[in-house]
């Protein structure tokens, strides 16, 4: 390139230019390269300590190596709930070529639902480092497995991860007693000690695995593992153990338990059994029972809201949140409030014209049987069920008294040990009333308690408890669910048992409990018919519950009634008399029919814990019932 | 260490040596074939350290060394033979070289290659496949040397409006490719060369508030990937899973390199693949982990050295188009080492730009060394030129 003619160059001023200028750029990299020095040595030297620590961070990571959940067993040695292992599906976004081919492929080599595409890809995203493999699905098919392992080659970074779930084997008929264990939810999350469940993904929900989640859970143990960018775990720095839970041994026997469940035969309803002496759970069943199993793994929206809609409630725990009327099953309770009370002596003897009034009122307040019983005592009161006997002593008690006596019984009070979510019901009482509705009490609502109706409500649990201080005249063990945790027997006496129900005259239990025998053994007793061919001796109490409540002198019959508006059949029981060793509450929702059936159900249960015989045949049971359902008896 | 030494002095030496004695002289077989031994050594001692480090960095795979060396072997091969044209051979092929550089990049636009979101390839298939960006890196500044040589010194304000444009069509047409580290990188080197020719303090000044009242303008004008990486910049962590990822493993493995570093082959963010891309651009995070601050000073001492001798080489040059040259190669080199240094250090934003001579590729390296060739050929060939 030639140059301009007009310009004269000047070599010597374009020499000192570029000197002054090339001097200049030797000060710039000096200063940049001070720049770069002074950065490097506060990364390397005073930062030093953070970002070791940052490195190291990287490369160790910290495992929790979650604890396997105690297992749970019946009172035999039965397991009632345990860990098996299930296949978890987990995809690791980095690895995966295309997201959307792959969980395309996933979902259609699994056979699902296209919404779980969605799903899946959601899910994918969930985790806190790159690498990280993310939980897509849990508890995979035999038959899921066989498929993503057929076609590995063609999902890569899709994985199946063994994983231990708990199982409850006798779902159904264990649910409600057992509860169940599901995830952790972000509720549940923030009152958790993370240290403790670090890894674990579930907890006890309901039932004994929430009451005893503490023991079963045990301690997480840590694993620091060297891993790569990728997160493979390439060797192994250190670790502790996990501390495992503790195994539970319960006092529920699995063979009353589901005879319990069978004999309520898809009636809704609930039968609890106690050992009186020990106070020990035989059995607890609210029926309809429910698949639990469902909620370990996460239930689908369309099961979910199946029993919720359900009329007869499955996922409602009736042994210990159903509220029942109890009906005359609470009349020997009265009974001994009253010779407590001084009210009756077990040989004052009312006359019964079929009906009761209050004095200066009109009103009548009527015996079941129209005609009435004549001369009652305390004992055929019982056996035969008598109201009017029971008008008199309410009346005489008084509402105050009352509330008192029963309190004792444990009636509006939790009265179990171990027993999660269990419901206190309702011992009306003045203060209560004035409470509630701002209303006085008024003294025909005293005669509505003193036949178990009006507003008293109890739960299948506090009657047989109730009925278990009975037969231990009056000594209180408090319920309990729990026989040995890890090993270690619960003790004998727990705290905020009751105190013992004291008789001035200690044979005065015989004389209580020579009416209650002859409710199933006397000639005129309300379940006789349940009587017959007892093997030993048992005493028990009939009840029915109204559904809604019958005008005065108002007669129905229950043919013409919706099922679901018929009464309530109850019946609590004992046996055998002098030694107790079961005491039973049965309910039996609109089951029509007066007591009858629950009091086939009760004698069934003591059938089965008392004698020696091979497993009842529920088929002849079911038979007599229908037999003897059929007439009308009484209250 | 010896260079420490002896280094100084050699410098010295060459000055002293008159220019054009006229004294027939025998000739060293260095200026035989008009290489400076210097500057040759301080190169060959970087690719060296270059190839240790690589080593570690690529997983400990011989094959990616092997592969490397084969480059360095014809880039050095390159350079020497560009050592062998004379400056004023330069000098007339740049106007060619710069107008097919043009053309290529037009080209680009219009057919190029498309590789992670921007067109920077050119392919005559099965023949070759490069980046016409890379070349324009030498023909830019060489172009405005050349015509800075034709003009009075220091340049008059019609001059620059030239040079202003024969920079800004190139860089343009680099960063709507878009490849923003390349067309920063032929701006400076370009630049540089005014700067070097004497452009007036008052218009630097002008330009500078120029060019920091434009800084929205080019925000607006950004790709989104590229103010992704301007904002990580300015916070790594509000990306740690993404963009943020980068810079927060470089910064830490620089930092838990410690003062003596964890050792060769011993970086655990390196080796277990915590850094991401780094045999290419973050390889002196590998650096900085396994041989601390030490080996980073040293790292930095020896390519201060080489712009030091660079620099020296330009200044010794006898005519103007020649120191201009060199003065921009060598500075240029330094820019490559601050930025690439600078960003995985994370005092500056990640702009895909290697580090010199070290970072894993083929393409820069021959470029580098091409660069290196012109200017020993214009300290070799300065004896000749005032004839």
């Amino acid at each position: 390139m030639p140059q301009r003619p007009d310009t004269l160059k000047n070599p010597g001023q374009e020499l000192r230019i570029f000197r002054v200028r090339a001097l200049l750029a030797v000060l710039v990299v000096v200063i940049l390269t001070g720049l770069l020095t002074g950065r490097l040595a506060y990364l390397q030297i005073v930062q030093h300590d953070l970002y070791s620590t940052r490195s190291e961070k990287n490369r160790v990571r910290v495992e929790p190596l979650p604890p396997n959940r105690g297992l749970i067993y019946d009172r035999n040695g039965v397991l009632l709930a345990e860990n098996r292992p299930t296949y978890n599906l987990t995809l690791v976004r980095e690895r995966v070529d295309s997201l959307e081919e792959t969980l395309t492929l996933l979902v259609e080599l699994l056979d699902l639902p296209q919404d779980d595409i969605e799903a899946f890809n959601v899910r994918s995203r969930q985790r806190q480092r790159p690498f990280q493999p993310a939980l897509l699905m849990s508890d995979l098919s035999e038959d899921q497995i066989a498929r993503l392992a057929v076609n590995r080659h063609r999902l890569p970074g899709v994985e199946v991860e063994a994983q231990l779930l708990r199982y409850y084997p006798d779902a159904e008929v264990m649910a409600h007693a057992l509860g169940y264990v599901g995830r952790i939810n972000a509720e549940e999350l923030k009152t958790l000690d993370t240290g403790r469940y670090a890894g674990t993904h579930f907890i006890g929900k309901t039932g004994v695995e929430r009451f005893y989640e503490e023991e079963l859970h045990g301690q997480a143990g840590l694993r620091k593992v060297e891993t790569n960018a990728r997160g493979r775990v390439l060797r192994e720095l250190g670790r502790t153990d996990p501390v495992p839970g503790k195994n539970l041994t319960l006092t529920l026997d699995k063979s009353m338990q589901a005879l319990a469940y069978e004999l309520m035969d898809g009636r809704r309803g609930s039968i609890v059994a106690i050992a009186p002496a020990t106070g020990e759970i035989l059995a607890m069943v609210s029926t309809p029972g429910f698949d639990s199993n469902q909620f370990v793994t996460g239930i689908d929206v369309a099961s979910y809201r199946g029993l919720q809609e359900d009329l007869d409630l499955p996922l409602f725990n009736r042994a210990i949140r159903g509220h029942y009327p109890p009906g005359s099953t609470i009349k020997p309770f009265l009974a001994l409030a009253g010779l407590i009370e001084g009210a009756i002596t077990p040989n004052s003897t009312i006359n019964d014209p079929g009906f009761y009034q209050l004095p200066n009122d009109s009103r009548r307040y009527r015996n079941w049987l129209r005609w009435g019983h004549g001369r009652v005592d305390m004992e055929r009161s019982i056996a035969v069920s008598n109201n009017t006997y029971y008008y008199s002593l309410a009346h005489d008690l008084g509402i105050d008294k009352l509330h008192e006596q029963m309190s004792n019984f444990g009636f509006g009070q939790r009265v179990a040990h171990d027993v999660q979510g269990e419901s206190a019901a309702l011992m009306p009482s003045r203060d209560w009333k004035r409470a509630r509705f701002n209303q006085p009490w008024y003294p025909g609502e005293t005669l509505s308690v003193g036949i178990g109706q009006g507003y008293w409500q109890v739960t299948p649990l506090q009657l047989a408890s109730a009925t278990a201080a009975l037969a231990n005249q009056g000594r209180w063990v408090k319920p309990r669910i729990a026989m040995e945790i890890g090993g270690e027997p619960l003790a004998r006496d727990l705290p905020d048992t009751l105190p013992d129900i004291q008789l001035d005259n200690e044979a005065w239990w015989d004389r209580v409990f020579s009416g209650m025998e002859k409710v199933l053994t006397g000639h005129e007793g309300t379940a006789r018919r349940t009587g017959v061919g007892l093997e030993y001796r048992m005493g028990g109490k009939s009840g029915t519950a109204q559904v809604f409540s019958l005008g005065q002198d108002q007669r129905y019959n229950a043919a013409e009634l919706e099922e679901r508006l018929r009464d309530h059949a109850l019946f609590m029981a004992f046996a055998p008399l002098e030694d107790p060793q079961i005491a039973v509450s049965v309910i039996v929702e609109n089951a029509g029919g007066g007591s009858t059936h629950a009091a086939h159900l009760a004698r069934a249960m003591t059938d089965a814990w008392l004698l020696d015989n091979e497993a009842p045949d529920i088929d002849e049971i079911k038979e007599e019932l229908e037999a003897d359902t059929a007439g009308v008896e009484g209250n | 260490m010896k260079t420490w030494q002896t280094l100084p002095r050699s410098f010295r030496r060459y000055p002293v040596r008159p220019p054009d004695s006229g004294i027939a002289r025998r000739k060293s077989i260095w200026e035989r074939i008009h290489i400076d031994p210097w500057l040759l050594g301080m190169l060959l001692v970087l690719m060296a350290a270059g190839l240790l480090v690589l080593y570690s960095a690529s997983g400990q795979r011989i094959e990616a060394v092997i592969a490397q060396s084969v480059r360095f072997g014809v880039a050095l091969v390159g350079m020497v033979i560009i050592a062998q044209f004379s400056p004023s051979t330069f000098l007339r092929w740049a106007p060619l070289a710069y107008g097919v550089g043009l053309a290529m990049l037009v080209a680009v636009e219009v057919a190029g290659d498309v590789g992670m979101g921007a067109k920077r390839w050119l392919e005559i298939p099965g023949v070759i496949r490069f980046q016409p960006s890379e070349m324009m890196k030498l023909a830019v500044p060489l172009m405005v040397a050349a015509y800075l040589n034709r003009c009075q010194l220091p340049p008059r304000l019609r001059d620059i409006v030239v040079c202003a444009v024969i920079i800004g069509v190139p860089v343009l047409l680099t960063a709507i490719q878009p490849d923003l580290g390349t067309s920063l990188v032929v701006a400076s080197a370009a630049v540089i060369v005014v700067l070097l020719a004497g452009l007036s303090w008052r218009l630097i000044a002008l330009v500078g508030a120029f060019i920091a009242a434009g800084l929205p303008v080019l925000w607006m004008n950004m790709h989104n990937y590229q103010r992704q990486r301007v904002l990580t910049f300015l916070d790594p962590e509000s990306d740690p899973l993404g963009a943020g990822w980068n810079i927060i493993q470089s910064t830490t493995a620089i930092g838990s390199g410690g003062l003596w570093g964890k050792g060769w082959l011993q970086g655990t963010q390196s080796q277990l693949e915590f850094l991401p891309e780094r045999h290419t651009d973050f390889i002196i995070a590998v650096l900085g982990e396994e041989f601390g601050l030490v080996g980073m000073l040293m790292l930095l001492c020896l390519y201060v050295m080489i712009v030091g001798r660079g620099l020296w080489l330009a200044t010794s040059s006898q005519d103007t188009f020649g120191r201009l040259v060199a003065g921009s190669i060598i500075l240029t080199f330094f820019i490559y080492v601050f930025v690439n240094v600078g960003m995985v250090s994370g005092i500056l934003p990640v702009v895909g730009v290697p580090l010199p001579l070290v970072s894993y590729g083929g393409t820069s390296s021959v470029t580098l060394l091409a660069g290196f060739g012109i200017l020993m050929s214009i300290h070799a060939h300065r004896r000749l030129l005032p004839r």
